[in-house]
């Protein structure tokens, strides 16, 4: 048991008082971060860096990770309490956290969204602490067509779970797809859907489209219920949080199936963002109450944030042992490492013990800080929601105009805002389902880029994709679940006949 | 002050016929959708949409994609023209909704203006500021107030603080004095 | 003493020092910034020029080396095209700077953007970065030659070259590498630098022209093994990185048989419209930062050629290169079409 000796030595590293204080400090942070959107983990790292440099190494990258931590959790409770992610990876959220919201569950909502978060984290980190050297060999089988086939299986994974008119939701979703063409094509280097306009370089972002689609659309909607925001009446004490973790361990199964995948969406590195598209599909598609998924079912909670919190988490380990960044803030806090002298990379874990376990150590008690700082605070999170209606509409304007502009720096992101806001509004009352649209945006241009390499090794032939054990079983699981409604009514037929 | 919300509520709302019916709103946004549709295949046409031997070109998938937007709205539209859309004639948005919808988007797109020309911090500060007393009827003392804590809050955390640079006006920066 | 004398004795006395303090005021009077500078970086977050940019934001931060703040914001739209419009645009703004890399060259050629270096001021070149060829260890090729031969003897296509971006810098030694050798490669482009050392590790691609500093974290873990250097010269530096070798130990591709050289900028620029004060300012920070032994180290970890320039010697480089980066995009076929 040499990774427990060395865990423990971390710890030892980890547990200073003055560390500890970097912890609370960098949660908090965090928290803020997260929850403005625009201001990414990528921000505040970046900004706080310079002031790092003089404290030990492993004090600072405590300090940088626990920013990271504190933005994990805070993603979430813009998601629950206005349907507006603070991240891309909360997005997933919205879906039932918000509904809940407006139910007067926002209190119960955000402690489950916390709680799993910590249980997503927390196996991630065990997975770390004892399985670094084989997660980081898997991750190196992942090639081009590798990355294709997860990323065909996450839209498997989604496709098909709408009721919508069929039409609709192919439209919508690939509308979402035409959004990621635009800019620039990284297998040609041309420029794409430009139409000869600079401003369109950039390409649309994700979070603008979000912010605007979700954000603004939903004050548009609530308006026009003429009341404030619905989900005023919601409880704010302390006491919430122990009923909703009375109620938690029924979903263990989700919360299983949320954390392989996103353990496994973190390593190869598909990303917190994928993975909790993912985990929410999948939860739905195989939970008793799928079919009231997107109604507020505590379940539709847990599955996305689980996973987000779990691939956040060991996105971090292919960085260390790999040098490869699982995500923009990961890319952040690997500049970092190499300022302080630290070269990520394979020999990390052999030259630099101390700081790896103290930084493995600060995973598990900066999850826990984190944790608690949020726990303490939900009654005051869900309080804001009773804020009338005609102060906190503006201000969420606002902060969603600011998160545009912060994106990119571009004044042109707010203007796409208010535009997505519109349709957003049009799309929810005409029925245009928003999930795929949004999916297709994120992954669109990252499944297309892999498809090409991928058809670039092969010259052309689809065999690619079937060429090896690990690629063709991913495919397998997709073509599954893409044809699950044909093949359960093919189940159900035989199963009559005999 | 209090009641003065509801009120105004009720005055906004009285108006319970249909502006637009779903049909309307449906082929509005469907013929959008052939058109974007048509537009992206275009394009993706020029910059060339086949299957070349090594893989598609660049415009293979967005030509593709363009297309069966354009498939998808059209279908949508012909469905709506033949009056086929469920529920079709019922409201997409009764006239009181849309005055209030408008009451809120109208202020929202000068909101955009203004931080386009005078930059975010100005504009925030004015449009929480009117927001809250045009249609929260609140004193504009309070208005005020609370309109420019928010925005100088805003520059505290974001300029001061992150160090992250908000727009600052295309036309005039109110800050230029403090030289930001 | 009467209150006349004590009136003139002050005179003098202010007259004297404004003596003494016309020279000092005209040194603080030389410019400075006056509000937080912005740093362009016209790239993504974790490559090459992200790091060296967050590396020298550190390193001004570390040694107070500017009384206002540097803070990094990454344009890396279009393959940087939207990092160099902006600073375009900026014309007279000397609160901004921008890193560069050959992407200055590149992205106007192979994209069409209207943009040319022209339209900003060099500051200074920090230093140039070499390519490597590099092969997975575990790949029988010991030499550049071996590896060329084997390539030869596949046949065309078949075996892959890995690299940043398309129709950049490094799809350009790619191309010609093929041109000196006759063979010719699969040129599969990926995001990032990293994500390519990576691709090698995991054998999805046979090779890559990564820069030192991408890939020497694999190298001494014993994944990857260096050929050769696409220089004329090798690299000077003779520290062991691995248990047996040094970076001063790795041929030039010259040397190996495999004349193709070719090395990458990495340089400041201010928009255009900058007085020769402001632009002074740069270089002398820029000067200031090159001296620190945290940059030393840096330059070290990643082998880079530690050229500096500036002024007309600068200007004369970029066009120098700028010329060569035609010809070599022209014969690739890389231009936008018109």
């Amino acid at each position: 048991m040499e990774e427990i000796n060395a865990l423990l030595h971390g710890f030892s590293v980890a547990l200073t008082p003055v560390n500890l204080g970097l912890m609370f400090v960098g949660v908090t942070l965090g928290i803020i971060i997260g929850v403005l959107p625009g201001l990414g983990g990528a921000n505040g790292i970046a900004i706080l860096l310079p002031l790092t440099f003089t404290m030990q190494p492993t004090s600072a990258i405590i300090m940088l990770s626990c920013i990271y931590w504190g933005a994990l959790f805070g993603g979430a409770i813009t998601s629950v309490l206005f349907n507006i992610p603070g991240e891309p990876w909360s997005v997933a959220t919205t879906f039932d956290g918000y509904p809940m919201a407006q139910q007067g569950r926002a209190g119960e909502a955000l402690t489950a969204a916390f709680t799993s978060s910590f249980v997503g984290a927390l196996v991630a980190v065990v997975m770390i602490t004892f399985l670094a050297p084989l997660v980081a060999k898997f991750a190196l089988k992942f090639g081009p067509p590798e990355f294709f086939s997860v990323y065909f299986l996450t839209f498997c994974s989604f496709i098909g779970m709408g009721k919508g008119q069929a039409f609709k939701t192919l439209a919508a979703m690939m509308l979402g797809f035409a959004l990621a063409a635009v800019g620039m094509d990284t297998v040609t280097g041309q420029l794409r859907l430009n139409f000869g306009w600079h401003e369109l370089l950039r390409g649309f972002d994700f979070l603008v489209a979000v912010i605007g689609l979700f954000g603004i659309g939903e004050i548009l909607l609530s308006m026009e219920e003429g009341l404030s925001f619905s989900g005023n009446n919601a409880k704010i004490n302390f006491k919430v949080v122990v009923e909703t973790w009375r109620k938690l361990p029924r979903y263990w199964m989700t919360s299983i199936r949320s954390c392989v995948i996103g353990c496994w969406m973190g390593i190869t590195p598909g990303g917190a963002t994928p993975a909790s598209f993912m985990s929410y599909g999948v939860a739905k598609r195989l939970s008793p109450q799928g079919s009231k998924f997107g109604t507020g079912q505590l379940e539709g909670v847990i599955a996305p944030e689980t996973a987000a919190h779990a691939a956040g988490t060991s996105a971090l380990l292919p960085m260390l042992a790999l040098g490869i960044p699982g995500s923009p803030t990961a890319a952040v806090l690997l500049g970092g490492l190499l300022i302080w002298g630290l070269q990520p990379g394979p020999l990390l874990f052999i030259e630099k013990k101390d700081f790896v376990w103290g930084l493995i150590a600060s995973m598990y008690l900066g999850n826990l800080a984190g944790l608690i700082i949020v726990l303490t605070c939900v009654p005051l999170f869900a309080a804001i929601l009773r804020i009338p209606f005609s102060i906190i509409a503006p201000i969420i304007v606002v902060i969603c105009a600011i998160g545009a502009f912060t994106v990119h720096n571009a004044m042109l992101d707010i203007w796409f805002m208010m535009m997505f806001g519109v349709m957003g509004y049009v799309f929810k009352k005409l029925d245009y389902p928003m999930a795929p649209m949004v999916l297709a945006l994120v992954l669109g241009d990252r499944a297309e880029d892999s498809f090409r390499q991928s058809m670039l090794i092969s010259q052309g032939s689809m065999d690619v994709f079937f060429s090896n054990g690990l690629v063709g079983t991913i495919m397998g699981l997709s073509l599954m679940l893409l044809f699950w409604p044909l093949i359960s009514k093919l189940m159900a037929l035989c199963g009559r006949r005999g | 002050m209090f009641l003065s919300w509801p009120f105004f509520m009720s005055k906004l709302r009285s108006d319970d016929s249909a502006a637009v019916t779903n049909r309307t709103m449906e082929i509005v946004v469907s013929a959008t959708l052939l058109v974007i549709g048509l537009v992206v295949a275009w394009d993706s046409w020029r910059l060339g949409a086949r299957w070349a031997e090594d893989g598609p070109e660049s415009g293979y998938f967005p030509f593709y994609v363009g297309m069966i937007i354009a498939v998808s709205g059209g279908t949508i539209l012909w469905q709506a023209l033949r009056g086929m859309t469920p529920n079709g004639r019922g409201t997409f948005v009764e006239r009181g909704q849309l005055r209030l919808v408008l009451s809120v988007l109208v202020p929202a797109i000068v909101y955009v203006i203004a931080i386009q020309a005078f930059g975010i911090y100005l504009a925030s500060a004015v449009y929480i500021a009117g927001f809250m007393a045009w249609l929260g009827h609140y004193s504009w003392l309070k208005s005020v107030t609370l309109g420019v804590a928010t925005s100088a809050a805003v520059f505290m955390l974001f300029e001061v603080w992150f160090q992250v640079s908000l727009f600052k006006g295309s036309l005039y920066n109110p800050l230029a004095v403090f030289g930001y | 003493m009467n209150i006349k004398a004590l009136l003139r004795a002050s005179f003098a006395a202010v007259a004297n020092l404004s003596v003494l303090v016309v020279p000092v005021t005209a040194g603080a009077a030389a410019w400075e910034p006056t509000k937080p500078v912005e740093f362009v970086i016209p790239a993504g977050t974790g490559g090459g020029a992200d790091q060296m940019a967050r590396l020298i934001q550190g390193i001004v931060a570390k040694h107070n080396l500017m009384k206002q703040s540097l803070v990094p914001v990454n344009k890396s739209g279009g393959a940087g095209a939207e990092g160099f419009l902006a600073a375009k645009e900026a014309k007279g703004d000397p609160h901004k700077i921008i890193i560069t890399l050959s992407n200055l060259f590149t992205t106007p050629l192979a994209t069409g953007v209207p943009f040319n270096w022209r339209d900003m001021t060099p500051v200074s070149m920090l230093a140039l970065d070499q390519f490597v060829l590099w092969v997975n260890a575990e790949a029988p090729y010991k030499t550049a030659k071996e590896y060329i031969e084997a390539v030869k003897k596949a046949g065309p296509n078949k075996m892959k070259m890995g690299g940043t971006g398309s129709r950049q810098e490094d799809q350009i030694i790619t191309v010609s590498l093929e041109k000196a050798t006759g063979i010719k490669f699969i040129y599969l482009p990926f995001k990032g630098g990293g994500d390519v050392a990576v691709q090698l590790v995991g054998k999805h691609i046979d090779s890559t022209v990564n820069n030192p500093i991408e890939a020497v974290a694999q190298w001494r873990a014993g994944a990857l093994r260096p050929l050769c250097v696409f220089d004329d010269t090798r690299m000077p530096y003779k520290t062991k990185v691995t248990d047996k070798q040094s970076w001063n130990d790795i041929p030039t591709c010259g040397e190996a048989g495999v004349p193709t050289d070719y090395v990458m900028l990495r340089g400041i620029f201010m928009p255009g419209g900058v007085t020769a004060e402001q632009v002074a300012f740069y270089v002398d920070l820029m000067k200031k930062v090159r001296e620190t032994p945290d940059w030393k180290k840096f330059m070290e970890d990643g082998a880079f050629n530690q050229t500096f320039m500036s002024g007309k010697e600068f200007a004369a480089w970029i066009e120098k290169n700028e010329a060569l980066h035609r010809d070599l995009m022209k014969e690739a076929g890389f231009l936008a079409k018109p």
